[in-house]
């Protein structure tokens, strides 16, 4: 089992999200779950490219509904109004002529608890592209086998490629959602605590493929484990009922918080 | 050490108790319900032994009057002697109780009556004669009587000093011919000249059709009369053969002693099965048993339902039971995905679960009154004007039918549909949704793809409860297309192969028919059993189907840890 390789995540700190070129950009973001119940006060906040980002804050803060609101997710709530903006790559995700479909496969998700498809393993993999109407199997047997390799999940599925998702650990099964979401490409990687529900050496697991990720996409991850965040990360956004407290580089925020409430969260005084 | 009766009460044991003692209350109905079912209903088809007795009950005071009867006993019961002397039998009333017998006599041609009552203590010299022989008739029901003589064309055809073996050889080996003769004869009518009656028909219509039209001319006139003849000419062939082999088939017959020596002649045509049931072992009854039980499962039914078999009765009900599934399914599931999935939850979809869900409380003769307003008088009726106006006074879909039985049924059964599935996608963790759409399928991408698929067990437990309610109604159908007697099957080989229009039979209703518009209650009663017990394993049948489909859906569509 590999350690993952604490110097470039501190090497990474060095950097500011000001100074990277931006993925996404939200500005002035306002979201109420009901008339009077407003859960995000006015987020502003730039995710750079090609970066690890996460989202920090006791439960409530807000951090899984932003990262909901990033590839429109809540949508699907009904009475949820979304005020402000989103821009992915310079487009506005909330203007009308949006096609949500198309925007949440360029921005894949990951949930909490592994939701694999009652489906073989293969076509778990397969699904999203069969959406996109590629049925070829040439290719979907290419894509299968990268995105599983790419989950380093390929050494333990290859021989029961055929068999029921249902059937794996959780661990195998976070890792195949990973893989399914992948498979289609997306430009951003949304992770909502994704190592949540598992055991120790799954979540190794997990950060370890997060850190190869990275290469290839913007990944932003929810988090309720502060070392997670501290080992994953190269960006750290803490939030607190809704607001954005403070978003710097991850070396910066463990060890140099600017403002008082994230020293106290982070130093375990409440939270 | 004493327990109070309230830490008694406090502990559960009465608890358990009630709820063991209600389940095995269920059980022991049940099973008693068909058991009763199975003896009262299997049992008839036993080839039962033949008693010979002399039967002398008091005519009138002091005098008696003797005669032989000959026949299988049923069931003997217990009667007042007050009841039984109102009858007008003088019996001594100083004895409380009489023994009385349900004796099977047949030979209703001969006596009139081919069951009677007779008082156990009045029976003298009772015997089971070896040579006695039983016979099932296509006409008048069975018979009983001893064998004497075979002819052919009412001339001898054995000595009778060659021995009962050897009558009773000759016989069995015409009978098997006779038998044979009758197939064929069964076949040509049913099926050969059924065809050619089938394609007149289809010759009139669609000659009607082109007058209506305009377009028969002289041209086509001709051609029409052309395969008219062709046909006629089939017609006229097979009608001679007809002849040939009703010849052939009424050549033997053959004379019996029945009860009280009185002669009968019979024609091998008119005879079913023979047998000695007097000699016959266990084995030998089994056998027989066994083709009894056959021949009622897969024959139609003789003398006004009362004997024979039922299959036009069970195929009817399978056939019904499946439309009625395939009309059912998607249009219930359809409309629960709208109300579950599409719809916005609020005042007006509350509104319209509870009308559905009472909609499931409506009695179903309520139905039928609506299946037949609606589907046949207005529908069918409409139905008939625009696509068989040839046909037309006489109404095609105009009138009760297959179609209209299992529409009628389906509009019955789906609420229950309706609501299992609605609970069924209810249940499918939002996890797996939310899954599919992050991957950028559409919401119907998902629903078709993933939810539905996973709600398909609910769907079938919805069919299964809409199955095993439309499947023993009965109230509804006599009104929109359950006949006594169906002429046909609904499906046969004449083009277009499944017939909607037609009426069928249907097991509930031939119960009802058999049990109580039937003429001869004694005979038709075992039948009622044993209609009733079928009905209840095709119900059975139907449902363990459906539920060994859920099953396996269930084992694939394993719900998640949620």
């Amino acid at each position: 089992m590999r350690k993952v390789d604490v110097s470039s995540v501190l090497g990474a700190s060095a950097e500011t999200p000001e100074g990277l070129e931006s993925c996404i950009d939200v500005s002035g973001l306002n979201l109420y779950y009901a008339k009077d119940k407003r859960a995000l006060n006015g987020i502003d906040l730039k995710i750079p490219k090609q970066r690890v980002t996460a989202f920090i804050g006791p439960s409530g803060c807000g951090k899984s509904s932003l990262l909901r609101c990033l590839n429109r997710m809540n949508d699907l709530v009904d009475d949820c109004v979304i005020e402000g903006s989103i821009e992915i790559d310079g487009e506005d995700i909330y203007s009308k002529h949006v096609d949500v479909a198309d925007l949440r496969r360029r921005v894949g998700m990951v949930f909490q608890k592994p939701n694999p498809f009652p489906k073989s393993i293969y076509e778990n993999v397969a699904y999203g592209l069969r959406i996109q109407g590629i049925n070829s199997k040439r290719v979907l047997d290419e894509v299968v086998e990268k995105s599983l390799r790419a989950a380093a999940l390929w050494d333990e599925v290859k021989d029961r490629l055929h068999d029921s998702a249902l059937g794996m650990s959780g661990g195998q099964q976070q890792r195949l959602v990973i893989a399914r979401t992948i498979a289609v490409e997306p430009e951003v990687l949304l992770l909502d605590e994704p190592a949540s529900a598992l055991d120790p050496i799954s979540t190794l697991k997990i950060e370890e493929l997060i850190h190869e990720l990275k290469r290839d996409y913007t990944i932003v991850i929810v988090t309720h484990n502060m070392q997670q965040a501290a080992r994953v990360s190269d960006f750290t956004a803490f939030m607190y009922m809704g607001d954005m407290v403070e978003f710097d580089a991850t070396d910066t925020i463990f060890t140099n918080p600017s403002k008082k409430q994230t020293e106290d969260y982070i130093t375990g005084r409440y939270g | 050490m004493r327990i109070s009766a309230s830490k008694w009460f406090s502990s559960g044991t009465p608890f358990v108790w009630l709820n063991a003692g209600a389940v095995a209350i269920s059980i022991l109905m049940v099973v008693g319900l068909l058991g009763l079912l199975a003896i009262r209903g299997m049992a008839h088809f036993w080839p039962a032994d033949v008693m010979q007795a002399n039967y002398a009950p008091p005519v009138s005071f002091g005098s008696v009057m003797t005669t032989e009867v000959l026949g299988e006993k049923v069931e003997t019961e217990s009667v007042s002697s007050i009841q039984i002397a109102s009858s007008g039998i003088p019996v001594d009333e100083s004895i409380p109780y009489y023994d009385r017998e349900l004796v099977k006599l047949g030979n209703r041609d001969v006596t009139g009556a081919d069951f009677a009552w007779l008082l156990s203590s009045f029976l003298s010299d009772i015997r089971y004669p070896a040579d006695v022989v039983a016979l099932e008739r296509r006409e008048w029901g069975n018979f009983y009587g001893f064998l004497a003589d075979v002819k052919e064309s009412g001339q001898r055809v054995i000595d009778a000093d060659q021995g009962e073996d050897a009558l009773w050889a000759e016989f069995e080996q015409r009978l098997s011919r006779a038998l044979e003769i009758h197939d064929e004869i069964y076949r040509i009518e049913k099926i050969e000249i059924g065809e050619v009656n089938y394609a007149l028909e289809r010759l009139r219509l669609r000659q009607r059709g082109l007058e209506l039209e305009g377009a028969f001319d002289a041209e086509v006139e001709a051609s029409f009369a052309q395969q008219r003849e062709e046909l006629g000419a089939d017609y006229a062939l097979l009608q001679q053969d007809l002849v040939v082999l009703n010849q052939a088939i009424e050549r033997d017959s053959a004379l019996f002693l029945a009860a009280n020596d009185a002669e009968v002649e019979i024609e091998f045509a008119d005879i079913v099965r023979a047998y000695k049931p007097n000699q016959m072992g266990f084995v030998e009854k089994l056998i027989t048993y066994f083709a009894k039980l056959g021949e009622f499962l897969t024959d139609e039914p003789r003398e006004a339902n009362t004997e024979g078999g039922i299959f036009p009765a069970i195929f009817g009900t399978v056939m019904m039971v499946l439309l009625m599934s395939v009309f059912v399914t998607p249009f219930g599931v359809v409309a629960a995905v709208y109300l579950r999935e599409y719809a916005r939850q609020g005042l007006v979809t509350r509104a319209i679960r509870i009308a559905v869900n009472n909609l499931a409380g409506v009695p179903s003769i309520v139905y039928g009154v609506f299946g037949l307003g609606f589907f046949i008088y207005i529908i069918g009726a409409e139905v008939d004007q625009l696509f068989y106006p040839e046909a037309l006074p006489a109404p095609t879909f105009g009138t009760p039918g297959l179609l209209w039985a299992s529409l009628t049924l389906a509009l019955l059964t789906v609420p229950v549909v309706i609501v299992a599935t609605e609970e069924g996608l209810a249940r499918i963790p939002r996890s797996v949704r939310e899954g599919s759409l992050a991957l950028g399928a559409t919401k119907f991408e998902t629903l078709w793809r993933v939810v539905l698929p996973m709600a398909s067990p609910a769907m079938m437990t919805g069919l299964i409860l809409a199955v095993a309610r439309a499947a023993g109604e009965v109230a509804p159908l006599m009104l929109v297309g359950v006949v006594k007697l169906a002429p046909s099957l609904p499906l046969d080989g004449n083009y277009p192969y499944l017939h909607l229009d037609q009426k069928f039979m249907h097991l509930g209703f031939h119960i009802y028919d058999v049990g109580f518009q039937s003429p001869n209650i004694e005979a038709a009663r075992p039948l009622v059993f044993a209609t009733a017990l079928l009905l209840v394993i095709v119900i059975a049948g139907l449902n363990l189907s459906a539920v060994a489909l859920r099953n396996r859906l269930r084992e694939k569509f394993k719900s998640l840890e949620v």
